[in-house]
């Protein structure tokens, strides 16, 4: 069966270029299936410079890998027709972190929700357009009466990244791209606006990547989790495994750092080195080496491979590699569905 | 509330803006022990970082400073002329700001912006002992010596909200405020920020008072917690309390919509948005959002008061005279 989404060794590799010598890997080698047969929600989890909002973007088209390619539908970008490409344009949409940034401040928010029914052709008439805009805002909680006709100044964090969402859903997609959608509204907010999300997963079958550097959110909303460090996979799966019984010891230290709202549970990680966020040099080691307390020296020759530790679960780690090996790209294929 | 080495007492900050008066902090009155870390928790618009930028007056035009006393050892704060302030201001109350690691200068090495301050608050040293004060305040907050030599650019983000540390606890400050210190951090190099605040605080025996809006955050660092709504102080008790058997139905609502890593819940968020400080609605501010609204609660604010030995909590259904205020 063809992929609805599907990334294959996507390689993404900035600067090295004549002006500026130093290469950042910002992505390596991740392949990743995305069916909607049954719809999924997919977590990627990384701190800032692992690479996710990269991989966002290549998924989308909006940059180019140096390497690997993205195919929608079994096509990739460069060989799409124009038709294919609207409809990738419809199907797989995109919300942003910031809802500040998404409006023109001198158009009533109307216009945002408008504007998906005119490009692709939504409605067939302004009435039936407004009633997908009413649906499309209730779906999300909120109520048409008082959100049209106001300006984004107007609303509140919470309800902008709301109509985001509603806008999101119009077009009816299959896919949903949501990159650090709730990082910045307030935590009361927050829930409602995964409440909302799960509810376009459940309700209408939509697919979700869930992209974030908060894993709490990520648990709360995902099946699957992708743990990114530098730009590659550390740790995939079932996210029940990945979260509560953290093998890679990258996840580890992540899991180990959250604050927990209980008082008596206390932060347990052991204390990193202070060169946090140092990255080995890009000479084929493990990218977490400079900061594992558990490195070895084969650590630093070869990029361990995926050890398939659990049914549902991979780790990039030889600390792991007493279980069965199984092949780069195989991430997926230990999913829970 | 016994007397502490700080002491705020009915503090009011309105911003004057063409459309009306936002009462941004409306009678806010906690006081805070030495040694102790007080945690301030909020919404964005609850007031909270006002409340800190208050307590060393660096509220700017069109904010004032309405009314209200801060002590800090018993010197009134509010009262100082602001030549004496500056001296304060660090010396003895100490910010470390929102985004701080943003604040330093970026053409000016690490150190010498450290030694800057020190002089300005007239410390006077030889060239080598400044280097020496330096380099201690750095080992102090996890760096190595040799950091002071570096410019900003050449830091990380952690690194530079560390240099901040230093810098605010370089003249042993009796009360520092933190306002969202690891906002824009990772949670990793978070852990290490706050263990770095949490070793200085320990070793100067400073007073902390933390601002912020994560849960989580607070739980790990704070004895006391403090969570602001409308710029009033709906509940203030020690942080095990809040968490175990919050008092507030803001509070309550505010603790059930934490995710966790402990449990898988339904998502619920608090129905309804915070008022606006413009227009404050009649009585308890957080009456139109409440799930327990009593017809008092419409007419009549409620006061913080002490319910327990030490806990205070801003809710009619505590009790209370009708019509005591």
């Amino acid at each position: 069966m063809t992929a609805l989404l599907e990334a294959r060794q996507l390689t993404k590799v900035f600067g090295g270029g004549l002006l500026n010598r130093r290469r950042t890997q910002a992505l390596i080698d991740f392949s990743l299936r995305v069916d909607t047969d049954p719809p999924s929600i997919t977590a990627i989890v990384g701190e800032s410079g692992s690479g996710k909002t990269t991989l966002a973007r290549l998924l989308l088209g909006l940059i180019a890998p140096t390497r690997g390619e993205v195919a929608y539908l079994g096509k990739t970008f460069q060989s799409m027709s124009g038709e294919e490409r609207r409809a990738f344009g419809r199907d797989v949409q995109v919300i942003f972190q910031d809802p500040y940034d998404a409006y023109n401040p001198f158009y009533k928010v109307d216009h945002v929700l408008a504007k998906p029914i005119k490009n692709f052709r939504l409605a067939a008439s302004r009435r039936h357009g407004l009633q997908l805009i009413e649906e499309a805002l209730e779906a999300v909680g909120l109520r048409p009466e008082d959100t049209l006709g106001r300006y984004p100044h107007q609303l509140s964090g919470g309800q902008r990244q709301r109509i985001m969402v509603a806008r999101a859903l119009l077009p009816k997609p299959r896919l949903i791209i949501a990159d650090e959608p709730v990082s910045m509204v307030d935590a009361s907010l927050r829930a409602t606006i995964l409440g909302s999300l799960r509810k376009l997963n459940r309700e209408f079958g939509i697919s979700l990547l869930y992209i974030t550097h908060d894993l709490t959110t990520a648990y709360q909303i995902s099946q699957n989790i992708i743990v990114l460090y530098g730009g590659s996979v550390a740790e995939a799966g079932d996210v029940e495994l990945v979260v509560q019984q953290p093998k890679h010891p990258y996840t580890q230290l992540l899991i180990g750092s959250i604050p927990s709202p209980n008082p008596r549970h206390r932060w347990t990680a052991r204390r990193s080195p202070t060169d946090a966020g140092a990255l080995a040099a890009t000479n084929g080691s493990c990218r977490f080496v400079a900061r594992c307390p558990y490195a070895m020296p084969r650590c630093r020759e070869l990029h361990p491979p995926f050890f398939q530790t659990d049914e549902h679960r991979v780790v990039a780690c030889y600390l792991h590699e007493t279980a069965q090996s199984t092949s780069v790209g195989a991430m997926d294929e230990v999913f829970v569905r | 509330m016994s007397a502490g080495v700080l002491e705020v007492k009915d503090l009011r900050v309105y911003y004057h803006t063409s459309h009306g008066t936002v009462k941004a902090v409306d009678g806010v009155s906690f006081s805070l022990a030495q040694n102790e870390r007080l945690g301030l928790v909020g919404e964005s618009g609850s007031g909270k970082s006002t409340t800190g930028l208050a307590i060393l007056r660096l509220i700017k035009p069109p904010g004032k400073i309405e009314q209200g006393e801060v002590r800090l050892d018993g010197i009134d704060v509010l009262g100082l002329s602001e030549a004496e302030m500056r001296r304060i201001r660090l010396g003895a109350l100490a910010l470390v700001a929102q985004g701080a690691m943003n604040s330093l200068n970026p053409v000016m090495r690490v150190g010498d912006q450290i030694t800057d301050a020190l002089v300005d608050h007239g410390v006077r040293a030889s060239a080598r002992e400044y280097v020496d004060r330096i380099g201690q305040l750095f080992e102090r907050v996890g760096l190595r010596r040799e950091i002071a030599n570096r410019f900003p650019h050449e830091l990380s983000g952690g690194m530079k909200q560390r240099v901040c540390i230093a810098l605010a606890i370089s003249l042993r400050p009796k009360v520092i405020v933190a306002d969202e210190p690891t906002s824009a951090l990772d949670v990793v190099v978070q852990r290490q920020v706050m263990d770095t605040l949490a070793d200085v605080q320990t070793d100067l025996g400073a007073a902390v008072i933390l601002i912020g809006h994560d849960m989580g955050l607070m739980a790990q660092f704070v004895d006391r917690l403090g969570v602001m709504y409308a710029g009033e102080l709906v509940e203030v008790s020690p942080m095990e309390d809040v968490y175990a058997e919050p008092l507030h139905p803001y509070t309550r609502l505010l603790i059930a919509c934490l995710p966790s890593l402990e449990q898988k819940g339904v998502f619920t968020g608090i129905p309804g948005l915070p008022p606006s400080l413009m227009s404050p609605p009649p009585g308890c501010p957080f009456h139109p959002r409440c799930p327990h609204v009593m017809e008092r609660c419409r007419i009549e604010r409620p006061v913080l008061r002490q319910v327990q030995s030490d806990r205070w909590v801003a809710c009619h259904l505590f009790g209370g005279e009708a019509g005591a205020e």
